[in-house]
């Protein structure tokens, strides 16, 4: 099987660590990954933003970058922006039949990376190891457009020495929102604080999603407010080689 | 000319609604409204789970009641007519009602020809939205009107001078020792911060307004089209006293709140009270058809049902009709996480929450609404939610882009997403303004993360550390082959 890697462009310039992670995972389950160098942003910044022709540009460029590789899936390490390919490129294409076309072709075979290892790959056992106990954020997208919920937290549990506990009000959104979390941030870090609160009083000493954008969101205030939380994308969970960038 | 643009801004929601964050800070530092509005929506929210739990399908309940609506939308000016006769048949009296002020001269009108003093209410968010009671006062001053709110929360709004801050629950942000405060000024001795001695003040009083009463007017959470009948859901009994003692009733009903047959409320009102309050119906759902009849021993002797456009009929067959569908349940306010941190009154508008930012744009316009779109993180839980499927998170998006089209977004804005644009179509420029950042983040990296940086971006490290774009990006990564 071959997969095209989409890695977002704050991952890929903030965190590549957790893109490594990805790639390592995969491979390790015997797939043939490729990675489409033109890539740059599925562009939901503009899109969020109410910058829909701009943002039509980009996904335009994104159906050309990905339009161009041979491969079965689209695996991507974010929910949000799987979502921004499979849900909302058909909706800003909506009246566009050219461009919707093309959109709706890829939309299906772009993934996110647990509902991949799960769904498609049928695999939830990685043979990883991680002392702790964590819970599981799911992002907005992910939980309430594609509805991957339970994998995620399946395949954490399959984690040898990680506990999984469930906290209070798990379903509410950490805050980010894209620009929300710049042009309302008191409100965006209220709610931030919320979900502080109820890790806090989880327990838990580890984070995990599969959304980087609401860990560097959770991340930054925990940071600033002096947290010692460790917080982990799920891939990096999962890598076989842990630790190592590069 | 000047006339018509000073009421056009009175209109409704008066207060600017430019500002959300500004409120929004000030909610944000009251640690009594955080409290109120946690107690408040984890009551609601559990009661709703479990009363949705009992039903053999839910999701399928959600899916009629949003066809329903779409049906009655596709063909409201026929089921408007269609409601119309039917009251008039039955002795009413119907009024098309354009504008705001359409309801107030109707109503001002009728309080004069009748000799009215008093006038009670029941719970109206129509009549909030034009901010009817204020309005009488001021432009029938000559008759001294005293318009008395009998819902509780609302009275204690109304006494309070606040407006309401929900839905469905309107001092939702208030306690009960604010609460207490509130009535002990107003018995003139202090009042036990206790239910039910609050509870007994207020039926004293509200008794007698309800026996002097020379108008009644409510409002209607659903009217059937081929009956002519008003469905009013309340738990109070005060909608009963309103619209049964007076000699007038007078119904100022949204018009998108019609539903062509009488069967369709067996979907609407069990939505309404398990998604509103957690019940699997409210205490009274009364059914009102007309005026009393020559068999009848009880009812007014009028009845006016006022059917209020107020901007709605234009969002018929647009890509916000949707926005019409909504049955004020409150239920998107209750899970919407920004909500929950700000409460009502942040939004500066009759209506709060997910649907209070979809709808106050689109009745009000984008002008009067700047910030409203943006007060989401767009997660989606008020579409998850919302009993009839409104996708509110999508419309909020549209409204967005309505903006950026109207050019309301601003310059800066706009640059920046152009330049944006230009920098994800072309790899080489995106790779550029990489490595130009890395240059530019060095002074500011503190201990591995940056600390602070200039507006806009302000609004993020002012509270949250960021990390630096890392030396090498993932593409520099795989071309380096990853081991
Ligand atoms: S939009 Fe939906 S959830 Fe919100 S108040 Fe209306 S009906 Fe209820």
């Amino acid at each position: 099987m071959r997969v095209a890697l989409f890695i977002p462009c704050y991952v890929d310039l903030i965190s590549p660590e957790v893109g490594v992670s990805v790639f390592r995972v995969l491979r390790s389950q015997g797939v043939e990954v490729v990675y489409p160098e033109g890539q740059t942003c599925c562009g939901q910044p503009a899109f969020n933003s109410g910058f829909f022709k701009e943002a039509r540009g980009a996904a335009r460029h994104f159906l050309d970058v990905f339009g161009g590789e041979r491969f079965d899936y689209v695996v991507c390490p974010s929910g949000s922006c799987t979502t921004m390919v499979s849900h909302y490129y058909p909706f800003l294409f909506r009246e566009l039949p050219e461009d919707l076309e093309r959109a709706e072709s890829i939309g299906g075979r772009v993934r996110e990376f647990s509902d991949f290892l799960s769904n498609v790959l049928g695999a939830e056992e990685f043979g990883a190891r991680l002392e702790g106990r964590a819970v599981f954020h799911c992002g907005c997208h992910q939980r309430r457009e594609l509805g991957v919920l339970e994998e995620p937290q399946r395949i954490l549990r399959n984690v040898e020495g990680l506990q999984l506990v469930g906290w209070e009000n798990e379903e509410l959104c950490c805050g980010f929102g894209g620009t929300f979390s710049v042009k309302m941030p008191e409100v965006s870090v209220a709610m931030a604080d919320e979900k502080i609160r109820a890790l806090e009083k989880s327990g838990a000493d580890t984070l995990v999603s599969c959304d980087p954008s609401c860990l560097l969101h959770l991340k930054g205030r925990l940071d600033r407010t002096g947290h010692g939380v460790r917080v982990l994308h799920l891939a990096q969970v999962l890598d076989p080689r842990r630790g190592r960038v590069g | 000319m000047e006339k018509t643009g000073e009421r056009a801004r009175r209109e409704g929601i008066e207060s600017g609604v430019e500002g959300f964050n500004e409120r929004a800070r000030r909610a944000l530092a009251d640690p009594e409204l955080h409290d109120s509005i946690a107690l408040f929506t984890r009551k609601t929210l559990k009661g709703r789970a479990a009363r949705l739990a009992e039903l053999p399908d839910a999701p399928g309940l959600r899916e009629r009641a949003y066809h329903i609506k779409q049906e009655t939308m596709a063909n409201l000016d026929r089921y408007l007519a269609q409601m119309a006769d039917a009251v008039e048949e039955r002795g009413g009296n119907v009024f098309f009602a354009e504008t705001g002020e359409d309801v107030v001269r109707y109503v001002g009108e009728l309080a004069r020809k009748k000799g009215a003093k008093v006038i009670t209410k029941s719970k109206s968010m129509a009549t909030e939205e034009i901010e009817l009671n204020r309005r009488l006062e001021e432009e029938y001053g000559e008759l001294e009107l005293e318009v008395v709110e009998t819902d509780l929360g609302e009275w204690i709004a109304q006494l309070a001078g606040d407006a309401p801050s929900h839905i469905v629950a309107p001092i939702m942000h208030m306690n009960r020792r604010q609460i207490a405060r509130v009535l002990s000024r107003v018995a003139g001795e202090p009042l036990p911060p206790d239910v039910r001695a609050l509870a007994g003040f207020a039926r004293r009083r509200l008794r007698e307004k309800f026996l002097a009463a020379d108008i009644g007017i409510s409002g209607a959470n659903f009217g059937v089209a081929e009956t002519g009948t008003i469905c009013l859901v309340t738990n109070e009994g005060n909608g009963r006293m309103v619209t049964s003692i007076p000699p007038v009733h007078v119904v100022v009903m949204g018009i998108e709140k019609l539903v062509p047959r009488f069967e369709d409320l067996e979907v609407f009102v069990q939505l309404l009270a398990r998604n509103g309050t957690g019940q699997k119906l409210t205490v009274y759902t009364s059914f009102i058809t007309g005026p009393r009849g020559a068999d009848e021993l009880d009812g007014p002797e009028e009845f006016h049902l006022i059917l209020m456009d107020n901007g709605r009929s234009k969002l018929l067959g647009t890509e916000f009709e949707e926005a019409l569908y909504c049955i004020r349940c409150g239920s998107c306010l209750n899970v919407c996480p920004v909500y929950r941190q700000t409460g009502g009154h942040a939004y500066g508008s009759t209506y709060s929450g997910p649907i209070g930012a979809v709808i106050t744009p689109l009745l009000k316009g984008d002008r009067e609404a700047k910030d409203l779109p943006h007060a989401s993180s767009l997660c989606a839980a008020c579409w998850e939610t919302c009993p009839v499927g409104i996708p509110l998170h999508d419309l909020l998006l549209k409204l967005r882009s309505r903006q950026v089209e109207e050019g309301l977004a601003g310059k800066a804005q706009e640059i920046a997403f152009k330049g944006f644009e230009e920098a994800v179509e072309h790899p080489a420029a995106y790779r550029a303004g990489a490595r130009l950042g890395r240059l530019v983040q060095r002074p500011l990296v503190r201990d591995g993360s940056v600390r602070r940086l200039p507006p806009p971006l302000s609004g993020w490290t002012d509270f949250r550390d960021l990390p630096p774009l890392a030396e090498r990006s993932f593409r520099e990564l795989w071309r380096e082959g990853i081991d």
